[in-house]
């Protein structure tokens, strides 16, 4: 089974990154992008029968720092 | 003075702390972060600046979980002093002894230079032979130095002084200029920039030796 998290910066905590790549799209010629946030997404090849929660627990003891970032688990 | 330096895959400083710790007239271990145990008698631990596990994840995450990491953690709650320096100082916020975290550069940019640093606090062991105030010149090498709490934490930190150092002028988008802190005990500094390179006079500068010699001090009145 797998499980894939979604580890973004939370709100109000700035990502210059995500700036970066907004600013490049604008030189581009794309206009209209008011906004890029930038996360990461990683993919857990699990044991069958691994719970969410366990997923859970991988998120918040090492996946994410919960001081800057939220994240989303999706199972399956 | 009994110190104890961590070797991470990826460490750079760890030889350069070593050097200073030995200066201000420390015995210094070199630590494997495969151990799971410091050195008997280790009064402080110092954690170097570099790359550690090549700053994958996010910086000083995967080191902050190594087996060395948790006897480090140990010996803070027994009131050991540690010292962390740029990847040092993320792996003590990843770990929780100090609270926030070490963002990007906001401007993006590795900054590697030598830059002003204000001495906020002279109450701690690092500290003690600075003045309050005094501006000191210390090396700089970090693309994620910018340094991130909530408001709670922020206010926190200002209002029980543990604040150690101040950039003096804005540098990489930290909050409140802050460039290093002091856990609650006072014990565990983390700071971005280098003191260990500003040690020797071969270095150009030795305004970092001050907190290496003030350390032995208090450790060998201890």
């Amino acid at each position: 089974m797998k499980a894939r998290v979604h580890v973004m910066l939370k709100n109000g905590v700035l990502d210059p990154q995500g700036e970066a790549v907004r600013h490049a799209l604008g030189s581009l010629g794309f206009a209209g992008v008011n906004g890029v946030r930038q996360g990461k997404v990683i993919e857990l090849d699990l044991a069958d029968g691994t719970t969410e929660a366990e997923v859970n627990a991988m998120c918040e003891k090492l996946l994410a720092n919960t001081v800057i970032e939220s994240y989303a688990v999706e199972m399956g | 003075m009994r110190a104890a330096v961590i070797v991470f895959p990826g460490s750079n400083c760890d030889r350069d702390m070593a050097v200073a710790f030995r200066a201000a007239g420390a015995e210094v271990s070199m630590v494997w972060h495969k151990d799971s145990a410091l050195p008997d008698n280790i009064d402080v631990v110092g954690v170097p600046g570099g790359f550690s596990y090549g700053d994958y994840l996010r910086c000083g995450a995967i080191a902050a979980n190594s087996p060395i990491c948790r006897a480090v953690a140990a010996h803070a709650e027994r009131g050991g002093y540690v010292l962390g320096v740029c990847n040092g100082f993320q792996v003590l916020t990843e770990t929780g002894l100090l609270p926030g975290a070490l963002l990007r550069n906001a401007g993006l940019k590795y900054i590697c230079r030598t830059v002003g640093l204000r001495v906020e606090t002279t109450d701690s062991a690092f500290t003690a032979d600075y003045a309050r105030g005094q501006e000191i010149a210390i090396p700089v090498a970090h693309h994620d130095g910018n340094y991130f709490a909530d408001p709670d934490t922020l206010a926190g930190l200002r209002d029980s002084d543990r604040v150690a150092f101040r950039y003096s002028r804005p540098l990489n988008g930290a909050q409140d200029d802050i460039a290093g802190i002091l856990s609650e005990n006072r014990r565990v500094l983390g700071m971005m920039p280098h003191p260990e390179r500003a040690a020797d006079a071969a270095h150009g500068g030795t305004d970092g030796k001050a907190l290496f010699a003030a350390l032995a001090g208090a450790l060998v009145a201890a």
